[in-house]
């Protein structure tokens, strides 16, 4: 009696160039689940002030930037009221930066465990992806208040039409730092370089975005660097969004068609490598 | 029915010795470029020496595992036995998808579930109720499936009390025990178990024994087991393979497997007459035979438990020469002691020139399973020693009985029990 060929299972040497095995990804949905609760959770466990760390930073920070760029150095912020331009820009590049510095460790931080069982290894840069979603609601909650008591204050700021396009924006920057990080993940298994390299250039990559400074102080001063802050996904999508909920800045359906693209594609690059490498990167860390 | 829960065709996987890092990207460059470019055979994989660890190989490739087939039915409890540096564990990553192999194909049915390290994933901040779930997830459990399981796992772990406490004040033993439990309680169709039952205190192995047994006996389930303790081995399995140098070189049940490997592998090169730790100048061994042989590890199996030792020397002095032996548990503890010449006075008479001497021994029944050490001496017996011959191993198969006082020197002689 010969068996079946019903396996549930094969295993072989080479996988396919894009073998995303969503049903897969879909069957371990609760692992992702503890992936994010535990990266919540453990964020602020044994800590005194808890959860509140996760608005402590952006203050912070946004005061230091008023002090700084906006004092010292004396960048217009276009006529909106420092702290909420600031914020607005730290709130979305905040999100961009850690999940990209995050998930380009997938790999090294998480060797221990894909040493030992499979699971879909996307489930883990996927989990850091949306942990960081959900810090950047809560800080966003942080950025509605602030918004509230200028517009209270009297402050002319009013959101448009186009502040509906924040999902798109968030799913842009969503694709654009998963994509990136499991790129450089996948590459440092094998070539520890970019790891020294990423956290540098996310640095210098923030001074190539409109966070703290607007598009058009650039575009009116620095004209021969405009290529540059151009060619950056991440800039159309600062611009929207303080185009529309700040009613300044620059935008045009041209570039945001561009980020998204550009985000779309790097997610796809992103997985097919990281395909390559989930399978065996075990003999090479 | 013949149902084959896991089949494994031709399957090799080639390693690179030495650092992989620098340097690598130009052989990488030269691998992709004839294999994606030129379409050729890759350059690398034609080349790769035998995995023999001891001798130092003329390329940097090297197979951990060497064209491999083997079918596992379902519901088979299949023991891999092999000496370090063998393939087993590279078998099981394969099995379990850690990595990929390099040629082959493995195709399997159901859910696999692996256990080779347990508690991994736990997070140290996390209490233990978390990390069930965490850890039960990343085993593949889904969120339900725990929630179900659960109260027997804490019950199982015994960590009831620090159930939310975080990990990271647990003992290790309490860590290893949540870990062990979890994997326990997996549903999955094959389970892969390398070596976890070395952890834990006593009690708890007796556990988890048990719930192996369970596991493949009462609910059909399949089970790949690499153990180096042969005992363990021969409880739980029922066919076994004898991996050498990543190739198989015995597949059948496992006590034959478990007997030709103790006799061939460990001790291959080890001649008792190697074993001499001490000879007097006078003296000098020609052979040692133990049960007929004169190496391997001593194996009494079927309930024998006769040891025939038969030494031939020459001698360069007169003098009175008796045996005199001991045996020692795994921790070198004497367990008993024989020596008729201490009990009766015993001891011949030998004349200068060739000797041969040859004594018949019982073991007491009682003696449990496991493996024991022996050593040997030529004595006159309450004075001084001839000649020792220290660490030989005997492999008992039996049953854990009685422990106690044995003199059964009526059958010719017999051991104490002293401990």
């Amino acid at each position: 009696m010969t068996p079946p060929e019903d396996w549930t299972l094969i295993i072989e040497p080479k996988g396919k160039l894009l073998s995303l095995n969503l049903k897969e990804l879909w069957r371990y949905k609760d692992l992702l689940e503890m992936y994010i609760e535990r990266d919540i959770v453990t964020f602020y466990k044994q800590t005194i002030l808890g959860p509140f760390w996760f608005f402590i930073q952006p203050i912070f920070t946004t005061i230091v930037f008023m002090f700084v760029f906006g004092g010292l150095a004396g960048i217009p912020t276009d006529g909106i009221p420092q702290a909420l331009f600031y914020l607005s820009g730290i709130t979305l590049w905040n999100y961009f930066s850690e999940s990209l510095t995050k998930t380009s460790d997938t790999f090294l931080t998480n060797q221990a465990i894909f040493g030992k069982v499979y699971f879909p290894r996307l489930i883990a840069p996927l989990s850091i992806t949306i942990t960081g979603l959900i810090k950047m609601f809560i800080q966003f909650g942080l950025f509605a208040g602030l918004y509230i008591y200028f517009v209270i204050k009297g402050v002319p700021v009013r959101p448009n039409l186009y502040a509906l396009l924040f999902p798109v924006l968030i799913l842009i920057l969503a694709g654009l730092s998963l994509g990136f990080g499991i790129i450089i993940s996948s590459l440092t298994t094998k070539y520890r370089d970019l790891k020294f390299l990423i956290t540098f250039a996310v640095q210098l990559w923030m001074y190539a975005t409109p966070v703290i400074y607007p598009l058009s102080v650039m575009e009116g001063s620095y004209k021969k660097y405009m290529w540059l802050i151009q060619a950056n996904p991440v800039t159309s999508v600062m611009e929207t969004f303080k185009f529309g909920f700040l009613g300044q800045g620059t935008f045009t359906w041209l570039s945001l068609g561009y980020s998204a693209l550009f985000s779309a594609l790097i997610l796809l690059i992103g997985i097919i490598i990281f395909n390559r490498v989930e399978r065996s990167f075990m003999d090479v860390i | 029915m013949s149902d084959i829960a896991v089949k494994f065709e031709n399957i090799s996987k080639q390693y690179r010795l030495g650092k992989i890092g620098t340097g690598t990207l130009s052989h990488d460059l030269k691998r992709w470029w004839t294999v994606n470019v030129r379409g050729k055979a890759d350059p690398y994989l034609k080349i790769g020496s035998v995995n023999d660890r001891s001798i130092k190989g003329d390329t940097d490739y090297v197979w951990a595992l060497r064209d491999i087939n083997l079918e596992v039915r379902q519901g088979e409890v299949l023991g891999i036995i092999g000496k370090n540096g063998a393939g087993k564990s590279t078998l099981l990553k394969l099995i379990s998808r850690v990595t990929t192999p390099t040629t082959g194909t493995i195709k399997a049915r159901g859910r696999i579930a692996s256990l080779l390290e347990v508690g991994t994933g736990f997070h140290p901040e996390m209490t233990g109720r978390e990390n069930i779930f965490m850890n039960g997830s990343i085993m593949g459990m889904t969120k339900a499936e725990i929630i179900r399981k659960f109260d027997e796992i804490v019950d199982f772990a015994g960590v009831a009390k620090y159930i939310d406490t975080p990990v990271k004040r647990y003992s290790s033993g309490m860590t290893v025990r949540l870990g062990f439990a979890i994997a326990a309680h997996l549903e999955p169709e094959i389970l892969v178990v390398d070596e976890v039952l070395a952890v834990g205190d006593a009690e708890f192995q007796q556990k988890a024994i048990g719930k192996m047994q369970d596991v493949s006996q009462s609910e059909g389930r399949t089970v790949l087991f690499v153990s180096h303790n042969m005992s363990s081995m021969r409880s739980l399995c029922k066919n076994g393979i004898i991996l050498k140098n990543g190739t198989i070189s015995y597949a059948g049940d496992i006590s034959s497997a478990v007997t030709l490997y103790l006799e061939n592998e460990t001790t291959n090169t080890l001649n008792y007459i190697n074993n001499i730790a001490y000879q007097a100048s006078y003296i000098k061994l020609k052979t040692i035979s133990i049960n007929n042989k004169q190496a391997g590890s001593v194996q009494l199996m079927d309930h024998k438990n006769i040891i025939e030792i038969e030494i031939a020397g020459e001698l360069f002095i007169e003098t009175k020469m008796a045996f005199e032996l001991r045996l020692l548990d795994k921790l070198n503890m004497p367990l008993a002691f024989y020596s008729p010449g201490h009990f009766y006075g015993k001891a011949k008479d030998f004349k200068v020139g060739n000797f041969h001497i040859e004594e018949k021994i019982f073991l007491p029944e009682e003696i449990n399973r496991g493996t024991y050490r022996l050593d040997i001496s030529l004595t006159i017996p309450g004075s001084s020693y001839h000649v020792s011959i220290k660490g030989i191993f005997i492999e008992i198969e039996g049953f854990p009985t009685k422990t106690g006082w044995v003199f059964d020197y009526d059958k010719g002689a017999g051991f104490i029990l002293i401990k």
